[in-house]
């Protein structure tokens, strides 16, 4: 009797399966957690529309008169020089847009950033989770179980990547139908590589989260760790703004924040014309983050879990 | 041969502030015995517990569960032994028999025996028409019936109960106590539990120790810790107005005669026989006596004794905490 084997995978997926259960028990969890995303969509993704300053519109209420040369008998026709206008006028605005952000439209631009928010806020939570389940006694229930304790730290960053990638489909699908310019070289096989670039960013980011909430009690604290990360992770990348906008200082942060790296890599594989040399930069960037970040989340939980 | 199942040396927990929750404990618990560890609020019981457990790590001295150290073995300590914590643990998200399945899985049980055993474990509890709602939907004594059955899931060789029959009701404490002494004699499992309610250590635990600012003061089998304090307590009241404290203090095994107010209180082993002797006495003296009474010592007068504290008080700052502590529970799933 009790000759069982505990076994890494069966308490891997044991535990997933009890976090995306819980998940889906509380769907306004889910509408809360991607109703900011879109809110930022809707209100600065359309309103930050910088097309639109130089667009039709913004001359549509100037008159220009017919300019008369008589020397010459030529008459130049206001509506013509107007319409001449408008044609270069369009193209300033598409031109800084394409150059400065490498699309023609600010909304796609952010739209895409925004599933690198969604990623940041959602592995956030996997600390949190963390925390209760210590308060709620819970953990030391599985810490007395023979269940690996990879397994403890692995499911919560699981579960937050699959999260991650279910909230990202649903920004994308919305971002689609809103107006997402998409790039003539994406192919429905791109979406895997978004997949993939979100997997492996919500498990550096779940793991460093993780890692900091292994013994904490408050959760308190924990909200307060996470929101002083969240910021500088958020504002000093590329989901609102290309880098190359930014001042020196800030670049060099964002150029190693790995947040900037996943936007990126989604933008290429939807909306920029791809590029595969830094598409591979992205890839091994976040790959390698992933990497050492959840080396050094199970080596702490090693040492760390147990008190 | 009986071995020691669990065996704990000088085993000390110091926490952060310098706080010594368990000072140097040491004891051994036999195969197949119920070893029970009482102790006001506060004193270390389940510090201990989780040392055992290995979900909390010691700071000194050394401990083994079937001679794996619970420290340097935790894993396989682990694949061994059964937890019913003093504390609600299961995820009030999912329903009781998830929570069930989920604890098997944790220990690797076949799927098909893990749910065979589940229901089984359920019908036990009586939990049965439950199984599909939410913990959070319990009561307070259906969670920890649902505790009890995943402690039990994976047939522990060792089970340690923190308090597991607290907050339940005379009938369904009856019935788990019942349950766990079959699977007790079936399986020959070894428990080690912790519990406030004195009649039960009694009537339960072969062997008892008594813990109070972790240290145990007193160990051994409940009819040795009551021998401890002295033996019965007779009292008796005659008619007649003289001093008769000598003549019973001559009677074979009376230990002490306090003549109070009329009556004598007199201390005596095994005072179900010493008792018609002293009658006998003094009958044959031509004494009338008018009044008897016979009082066994009790753990709770043990536990008086050794710790200093009355065993109702520490129940009722217990019972307060427990519920407050369910409160802030619920507060959260709210
Ligand atoms: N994590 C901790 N950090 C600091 N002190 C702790 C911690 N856990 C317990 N203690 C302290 O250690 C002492 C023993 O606690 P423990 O929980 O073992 O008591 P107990 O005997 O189980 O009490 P109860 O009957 O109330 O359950 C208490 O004084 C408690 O305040
Ligand atoms: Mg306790």
């Amino acid at each position: 009797m009790s000759e069982y084997r505990p076994n890494i995978l069966r308490g891997l997926s044991a535990l997933t399966i009890r976090e995306l259960k819980k998940w889906a028990k509380e769907p306004i969890i889910l509408l809360m957690a991607i109703l900011q995303p879109i809110i930022w969509m809707g209100l600065l993704g359309k309103a930050m529309n910088l097309n639109a300053i130089f667009s039709v519109n913004s001359l549509s209420n100037v008159n220009i008169p017919d300019i008369k040369i008589p020397e010459y008998g030529i008459t130049i026709s206001g509506t013509l020089i107007k319409q001449r206008l408008l044609e270069v006028f369009e193209n300033i605005g598409t031109n800084v847009m394409q150059n400065f952000f490498g699309v023609t439209d600010y909304f796609s631009y952010m739209s895409v950033g925004m599933i690198s928010m969604i990623v940041m806020f959602t592995t956030m939570f996997s600390g949190m989770s963390m925390v209760w389940d210590r308060r709620l006694g819970f953990l030391d229930k599985v810490l007395s179980t023979p269940v690996p304790r990879s397994a403890i730290i692995f499911s919560k960053v699981l579960n937050a990547a699959l999260r991650s990638m279910f909230q990202a489909t649903i920004i994308l699908a919305l971002a689609a139908i809103l107006g997402l310019k998409i790039s003539p070289t994406f192919s429905p096989m791109n979406l895997l590589g978004i997949y993939a670039a979100i997997f492996l960013l919500s498990v550096g980011l779940s793991s460093l989260f993780l890692a900091l909430a292994l013994r904490s009690t408050r959760h308190e604290v924990q909200m307060a760790v996470v929101n002083l990360i969240n910021m500088p992770l958020m504002f000093a990348s590329n989901i609102f703004f290309p880098t190359s906008m930014m001042p020196e200082w800030l670049q060099a942060i964002a150029n190693v924040n790995p947040v900037s790296y996943l936007t990126d890599a989604i933008r290429q594989l939807t909306i920029f014309p791809l590029n595969s040399s830094t598409l591979v930069i992205d890839f091994v960037y976040l790959g390698v983050f992933a990497i050492i970040l959840s080396a050094i989340g199970i080596t702490l939980s090693w040492r760390y879990l147990t008190r | 041969m009986v071995k020691n199942v669990i065996e704990v040396d000088g085993l000390t927990k110091v926490f952060n502030k310098g706080f010594v929750a368990v000072d140097h404990v040491s004891f051994s618990v036999e195969e197949g015995e119920i070893f029970g560890f009482l102790g006001p609020n506060g004193a270390g019981k389940t510090t201990t517990i989780n040392m055992l457990t290995t979900v909390l790590k010691p700071t000194e001295g050394r401990a083994s569960v079937l001679g794996y150290d619970v420290v340097r073995q935790a894993s396989m300590v682990r694949k061994v032994i059964g937890v019913v914590p003093q504390e609600y643990t299961a995820d009030e998200d999912l329903t009781g028999y998830e929570n069930i399945m989920l604890c098997a899985d944790l220990y690797g049980i076949p799927k098909d025996v893990a749910k065979k055993r589940a229901l089984e474990l359920l019908e036990l509890v009586e939990l049965t028409p439950f199984k599909d709602k939410r913990v959070e939907t319990y009561s307070g004594g259906m969670r920890r019936r649902l505790e009890l059955a995943c402690g039990l899931i994976n047939t522990p060789k060792v089970l340690f109960l923190d308090e597991p029959t607290l907050g339940l009701d005379v009938q369904t404490r009856a019935a788990i106590w019942d349950y766990i002494r079959k699977l007790k004699e079936e399986y020959n499992m070894t428990l080690f539990m912790t519990t406030h309610y004195m009649e039960e250590a009694d009537a339960l635990c072969d062997r008892i120790a008594i813990i109070d600012h972790g240290k145990i003061i007193a160990i051994g089998s409940p009819s040795e810790l009551k021998g401890s304090l002295g033996g019965d307590v007779i009292t008796i009241s005659i008619k007649e107005d003289v001093d008769v404290s000598e003549l019973i203090r001559n009677i074979d095994n009376v230990k002490d005669v306090k003549k109070d107010n009329g009556s004598y209180r007199i201390k005596a082993e095994s005072g179900e026989v010493t008792a018609p002797i002293i009658i006998d006495v003094l009958r044959r003296k031509g004494y009338t006596i008018t009044k008897l009474s016979l009082e066994k010592p009790t753990l709770n007068e043990v536990y008086l004794e050794y710790t200093g504290k009355s065993m109702r008080d520490a129940e009722e700052s217990r019972e307060a905490f427990v519920s407050h502590r369910i409160t802030l529970r619920r507060a959260r799933s709210k």
